[in-house]
């Protein structure tokens, strides 16, 4: 891999080397430009992951880590934050690509123009997308062929159209996936293979899944889920223009009195600061650390925040929502073999003002656990939660027991914003993110109203029992998005329709940040497309000299 | 959004350690699961306390439970690295939790001495405390986690609830996936 310097003015720092970050480097690279990725995580490979949940889970072996990078939490600006861990990301190169579930959903056409569709939801800054799905489609499928989504195109007969099929075939169906399937076609629903980031079948030199269920939260050993670690990353340093550089944690992007970026500042592994120099910056660190970078890289032209003219930065986070039931049946469905999810379905996705509120979502088979989160939260409320019976309990629902979780809309409120903490800081004496969050009460309606949805589906599922989680306990985030909407208006929005910041021409901003809606989450398949797109635009832009 | 492995996540009670208390831990209990070695931390009255309340969690009634596994070493683990912090919780649950015994039996003198509907009386009036519940979390920690971890020795943990641990699973997955087509 090559090595730049740091006084060396490279063409382009990308931050972050996740979904967003990898896919540039890789477009970027083999476009012919010189590029540093800038990492705070290690570099780590697939001999690397291990089949432990405790560490990975409750160490944070490859995520955020809240005793050396805290965050605060508030439910509305009147409350002082407490320190509480609420979201969640991968800390490694290939951030959260590597170690998310690999749900990979289009959104649909109606998601880039819902405030038209449904029109205004008071309370929420809900709006269109400055792009349409069919601007977007071409670079969704260049995102589903070069990493490898496997995916039966068609099946959904709620997706927008599709200029070519999934790469690769579905992966096997479960016995949740068979059993969804019967609940809800009892229903009159259309139930669908899920489209996946992980392999089915060998790709690109990459082995298939082996089915070992290690996917949520982890890093795949066979290389086949479809990480930018295992993907594009690979792509971009065979270039020989790319160099990744793990365990550089940014704490700022520098720019210049005339307003352009030259650099990012970083502290290297041995805790040392140094400064990258650049003709341009692309910012992909995730929803919250990207806003954050740039609330800590004023200056006394942009005396709010880098590229904050608009007062926007940090508005609109949107939250990872969702509700979540299981069940029991009475003969083994071993879910804990295989990826985590095989069926799903889209026919509450669309918002009905029928309902009374906005709100939608999709909804997928799963099983959602490991043996310790089972062993502590799997069973139903009303079990024992020590001794004889919660024993056999456990014995028999680990091997008997599914769940189906709804994928849920959340809105754009003004006023559930990420900014810097005033008090506390982290293990490099660095500001951190506070969250001020409350979902909309259309949130709340949804969830509630969704809920009673997949207790219909477990139950014509023929589960014996159906159990259903508080939907008000929202929990961790892992679905950053909102905080610096794209849009048309400079003063409404941080960046424009190609991820290219309105106040300083050589800053992108590319990761979840950009959503201007939520959609039903799974943000993957749109952050990847958004980027593909934006590191074109990047492209044209520095060949024509403007950057 | 709701969903148990993020619930623990954000409600869990370990506190984060460092690589280098994860990599001691480790360490430390591969030489618990091949020698059962002594303790690290936990003195050895304390440790048969602490177990006795562990395998009531998980009770030995006809297959393995917390003691087989060795549940124990990992909360001996945890208290020595990467839960130190926690230490306190320990030692002030168990001596309360003494407290309890004697109120409760003035006759008996230590938990693990307790007749099983003793042990459970005890249990159930303090399993809302701060620490019952940590030794829980604990317990099904040890019994569940990797082998690497100091519990769950000869996988006993895994094997109560049907997992069998491999790379390579072959479909079809459980009992109705032969439906499919």
């Amino acid at each position: 891999m090559i090595r730049y310097k740091p006084s060396e003015v490279v063409d382009f720092v990308v931050i972050g080397s996740g979904a967003a970050g990898g896919v540039v480097a890789k477009e970027l690279s083999t476009a012919g430009f010189s590029v540093v990725v800038l990492e705070q995580g290690a570099y780590v490979k697939e001999k690397d992951f291990k089949h432990d949940e405790f560490g990975v889970a409750y160490q944070h072996a490859i995520a955020n880590d809240p005793k050396v990078q805290p965050s605060t939490y508030r439910t509305n600006a009147s409350e002082t934050a407490k320190v509480e861990q609420r979201y969640d990301y991968g800390r490694l190169v290939g951030g959260g690509s590597v170690h998310f579930t690999a749900n990979y959903w289009r959104f649909h056409p109606d998601d880039f123009r819902e405030r038209s569709v449904f029109g205004d939801v008071p309370g929420s800054s809900f709006a269109d997308w400055p792009v349409t799905y069919d601007e977007l489609e071409p670079y969704y499928t260049k995102a589903e062929w070069e990493l490898g989504i496997s995916g039966l195109a068609g099946a959904n007969p709620f997706e927008g159209p599709r200029s070519k099929p999934y790469p690769l075939p579905p992966l096997p169906v479960k016995s949740s996936g068979v059993l969804f399937e019967r609940g809800t076609k009892k229903l009159g629903l259309h139930p669908f293979p899920s489209p996946m980031a992980i392999l089915s079948q060998p790709y690109q030199g990459r082995g298939a899944c082996t089915h070992c269920g290690f996917c949520e939260m982890f890093g795949c050993e066979m290389r086949a889920k479809s990480s930018t670690l295992a993907s594009v990353i690979p792509m971009a340093e065979k270039t020989g223009k790319c160099e990744i550089r793990s365990g550089c944690y940014v704490r700022r992007i520098q720019s210049s009195d005339a307003g352009r970026v030259t650099g990012a500042v970083y502290f290297d592994s041995q805790r040392r600061e140094v400064f990258q120099r650049a003709r341009a910056v692309v910012l992909s660190a995730n929803g919250v650390e990207s806003a954050k970078l740039l609330l800590m890289s004023g200056s006394k032209r942009f005396p709010h925040g880098l590229a904050n003219g608009s007062g926007m930065v940090g508005r609109n986070f949107m939250w990872d929502l969702g509700s979540f039931a299981s069940d029991l049946f009475d003969h083994p469905l071993d879910e804990y073999k295989g990826v985590q999810v095989s069926r799903l379905i889209h026919d509450y996705y669309a918002a009905d003002p029928k309902r009374g509120f906005y709100g939608g979502a999709g909804i997928d088979a799963r099983f959602d656990w490991q043996p310790i989160s089972f062993g502590l939260d799997g069973l139903p409320p009303d079990a024992p939660k020590w001794g004889s019976e919660y024993k056999r309990m456990l014995g028999k629902y680990f091997t008997h027991t599914f769940s189906a979780l709804a994928h849920a809309t959340s809105l754009p409120v003004e006023s559930n914003v990420l900014d810097l903490d005033p008090t506390v800081k982290d293990d490099w004496g660095l500001p951190v993110p506070r969250i001020t969050y409350q979902p909309h009460p259309d949130d709340m309606k949804n969830l509630v109203w969704i809920q009673r949805r997949q207790v219909e589906i477990l139950e014509a599922a023929g589960a014996t029992r159906v159990w259903k989680y508080p939907v008000e306990d929202i929990g961790v985030s892992r679905h950053l998005m909102g905080t610096m909407r794209m849009g048309n208006d400079p003063a409404r929005s941080v960046v424009d329709r190609f991820n290219r910041a309105h106040d300083v021409p050589n800053l992108f901003v590319v990761d979840g940040s950009s959503f201007v809606t939520s959609a039903r989450q799974q943000p993957t398949a749109t952050i990847q497309a958004l980027a593909y797109r934006a590191a074109e635009a990047a492209g044209v832009a520095a060949r024509r000299g403007e950057l | 959004m709701y969903r148990p492995t993020r619930r623990s996540l954000l409600f869990g009670t370990l506190s984060a350690a460092t690589l280098a208390d994860v990599a001691m831990a480790q360490e430390h209990a591969q030489r618990a699961a091949s020698t059962n070695a002594a303790f690290r931390y936990l003195k050895a009255a304390d440790a048969a306390e602490i177990e006795a309340i562990a395998s009531q969690i998980l009770p030995s009634d006809g297959t393995p439970g917390a003691r087989e596994a060795g549940c124990i070493h990992f909360i001996d683990r945890a208290l020595e690295s990467f839960d130190k912090d926690k230490r306190g919780v320990y030692t002030k649950g168990l001596a309360e939790m003494q407290r309890k015994r004697s109120e409760l039996f003035p006759e008996s003198r230590t938990i693990a001495g307790l007749e099983q509907a003793q042990a459970i009386a005890l249990f159930t009036a303090l399993q809302e405390t701060e620490f019952f519940k940590l030794v829980r979390t604990h317990t099904v920690m040890g019994f569940l986690a990797t082998p690497d971890w100091g519990g769950n020795q000869g996988n006993v943990g895994w094997a109560h609830i049907g997992l069998e641990h491999k790379m390579i699973h072959q479909p079809p997955f459980g009992y109705y996936a032969g439906e499919a087509k």
